[in-house]
């Protein structure tokens, strides 16, 4: 197997909480803890969750917009994590993010001309002419046309402004795009069209996604790979149609069952996950999800299951699974 | 999927490409109150600029045997007690002013943009000491610190504009710090720094340009009020000297003179207060034209 794009390992983030008049340390909230995955050239990795579950912590992380408290990210035979702010501002011409909110993520004093080639003036790429030439055809790309360029962000619609912020993501020619929730503030006829053209980008461009969403449906629809998250943890990662048809660990197995199936008759045996997330500033000893889990064992209350596979390709962090490692 | 592209675009050429200043420029123009404003403002830079081809006499021509006169043909504003066309000294009185006023402002903003932006992005301890730098400032009652400031400076005019400059500083700062907090946060900042873009352009690039619509309203309101502060220092005797033909200067010099000839004060009195009127009015035009939701 060829080296991975991407490798993460043991990232963690902990937020300081600061309490009293000279804001002393009393408390950390574990925002992700002890995450660890790899992302191969050319494929999606989706991450799921609900919110506050750490997946767009991890994804910021991952550009540096903030900084790891632990852990290695290694990039193109590059530690990110290790890299002096210059450094790191370099290496984003490589990576490059889409955010969520459509609305937010686009300056409204500058034209969509300026958003674009903000970029290449940013790392330097090209002079004046070849700058404006690139911001044609990648408007073109995404599905837009060049006098668009003249316009302000406010006189486009939610999806036309998710292509421009696909398309600034692609002005560097990256090789690696964190998508964060890029479709969860659209309306759903529109997500169908944003996600296809992400789909057809990454054909033609040969580019690597990683998807964040708390979406099922559309991390499905997009990815290779899924991994699902619960309180700064992954606790299974899987390939996408393997996770759906068959999972493992009972919080994926509750959230699958909360899927909506577009059938009136169809009956099946549903998971009801109860309760609430416990806060991430104390979470609970043991497995984090012991408190809610319908299969509950005595074991779960003391040690912390780890992501191991389970089955070929196929991994959970799952006392139920993990007989075999825990004997040892 | 690609009709759906073409329909969308055809939507939107039918609008033209409107720029955020040019919406808030047509919204400007709707409301009366501020076009008078800007018009009274228009006209008072015109007498500032042209002030020595409009005014009748010499701002400094004395004319001994036409003392205190009363407003006629020949003295449209009457004379004061050295013989002075007070028409003509208000004429050149409106450079003094609107000199203080623009000057000084652009300074505390110049000054409050650069504090208040470093401290809002940077935060921490820089925020600490600049936030309570301002607080110092802000202590002291702004007419106070201003002859203070003048006290140790010496009276002059130009004393005057730093004094008045230094009690706004605080002023905008504050104003730019908490813009800048909350477009900090801004999703389109962190898809800057995503891009790769250095704090520098952030700052003048995305985030100054996005807090500037609150500094432009209170510069306007700001000017009107350096303009009273100048104007006060003037009648103070701290501000400009004599024979500068400033408008607070000239109310000074004039209550001697009140009851017998009440017209040399009538006239600097009401040029202040037309210009603070034109750029009050001006100024909340602006702020409902720039930012609606700023409205009371």
């Amino acid at each position: 197997m060829t080296e991975p794009l991407l490798k993460v390992q043991g990232l963690k983030k902990y937020f300081p909480i600061r309490s009293g008049i000279f804001g002393q340390i009393t408390g950390q909230v574990k925002a992700v803890d002890d995450v660890s995955f790899y992302v191969n050239e050319g494929e999606t990795l989706g991450i799921v969750g609900e919110s506050g579950c750490g997946k767009s912590t991890t994804g910021r992380m991952l550009m540096r917009l903030l900084e790891p408290t632990e852990g290695a990210i290694e990039f193109q035979g590059q530690n990110l994590a290790k890299l002096s702010p210059f450094e790191m501002r370099k290496a984003r011409r490589d990576i490059q993010m889409v955010f969520q909110d459509p609305y937010a993520s686009l300056n409204p004093r500058h034209s969509i001309g300026q958003i674009l080639e903000e970029p290449l003036i940013v790392h330097g790429i090209g002079d004046a002419k070849e700058r404006k030439k690139r911001v044609r055809a990648l408007l073109e790309i995404v599905g837009l046309s060049d006098d668009h360029a003249k316009r302000y962000p406010h006189q486009f619609s939610g999806g036309q402004r998710q292509r421009i912020g696909i398309a600034r993501a692609l002005m560097t020619n990256p090789k690696l795009i964190i998508a964060d929730e890029p479709v969860s503030a659209l309306d759903v006829s529109i997500q169908a069209q944003v996600l296809n053209l992400m789909q057809d980008l990454q054909k033609e461009l040969k580019l690597t996604y990683i998807f964040i969403a708390h979406d099922l449906g559309v991390v499905r629809h997009i990815s290779d790979r899924v991994g699902v998250m619960y309180l700064g943890k992954i606790v299974e990662l899987s390939e996408s149609e393997e996770l759906y048809a068959n999972p493992l660990h009972p919080y994926t197995k509750g959230l699958l069952s909360a899927v909506p199936i577009p059938d009136p008759d169809f009956r099946r045996q549903q998971i009801i996950i109860e309760g609430d997330v416990p806060s991430p500033s104390s979470p609970p000893k043991g497995c984090t999800f012991h408190t809610r889990c319908p299969f509950k064992m005595d074991i779960c209350t003391k040690s912390v299951p780890q992501l191991t596979e389970a089955q070929h390709g196929h991994s959970v962090a799952c006392h139920l699974y993990n007989e075999q490692a825990n004997d040892k | 999927m690609s009709e759906v592209v073409a329909n969308t675009t055809e939507n939107l050429t039918t609008h033209k490409e409107v720029g955020p200043w040019k919406e808030a420029w047509h919204n400007f123009k709707k409301s009366k109150a501020a076009v008078v404003g800007a018009g009274i403002v228009a006209f008072f830079i015109i007498l500032a600029i042209f002030g020595s081809w409009i005014a009748p006499q010499g701002v400094n021509e004395q004319n001994l045997s036409e003392r205190l006169m009363a407003p006629s043909a020949k003295h449209w504003f009457g004379t004061d007690d050295f013989g002075r066309d007070i028409f003509s000294r208000v004429v050149y009185g409106a450079r003094v002013s609107l000199w203080v006023g623009f000057s000084s402002v652009i300074g505390s903003v110049i000054v409050g943009s650069i504090l208040g932006i470093v401290a809002g992005y940077y935060g921490r301890w820089v925020d600490t000491i600049i936030s309570r730098l301002f607080d110092i400032l802000l202590a002291f009652p702004s007419i106070l610190l201003a002859i203070s400031i003048v006290a140790v400076l010496g009276p002059s005019l130009q004393n005057a504009l730093i004094a008045i400059a230094i009690i706004n500083v605080p002023n905008f700062g504050r104003l730019i710090r908490s813009k800048v907090l909350s477009i900090k946060q801004e999703e389109y900042i962190m898809s800057a720094k995503a891009i790769g873009m250095n704090d520098f352009r952030i700052l003048f690039r995305h985030i100054l340009p996005n807090s500037m619509t609150p500094v432009i309203v209170q510069g306007t309101l700001a000017i009107a009020s350096a303009i009273i502060e100048a104007a006060g220092l003037g009648f103070l005797g701290l501000g400009a000297q004599a024979p500068t033909p400033e408008w607070g200067k000239m109310l000074s010099d004039a209550r001697v003179y009140l009851v017998n000839a009440p017209w040399t004060m009538i006239f600097p009195g009401l040029a202040i207060m037309l210009t603070v009127l034109g750029f009050n009015l001006m100024g909340d035009g602006l702020r409902d034209a720039l930012d609606p939701k700023m409205k009371n």
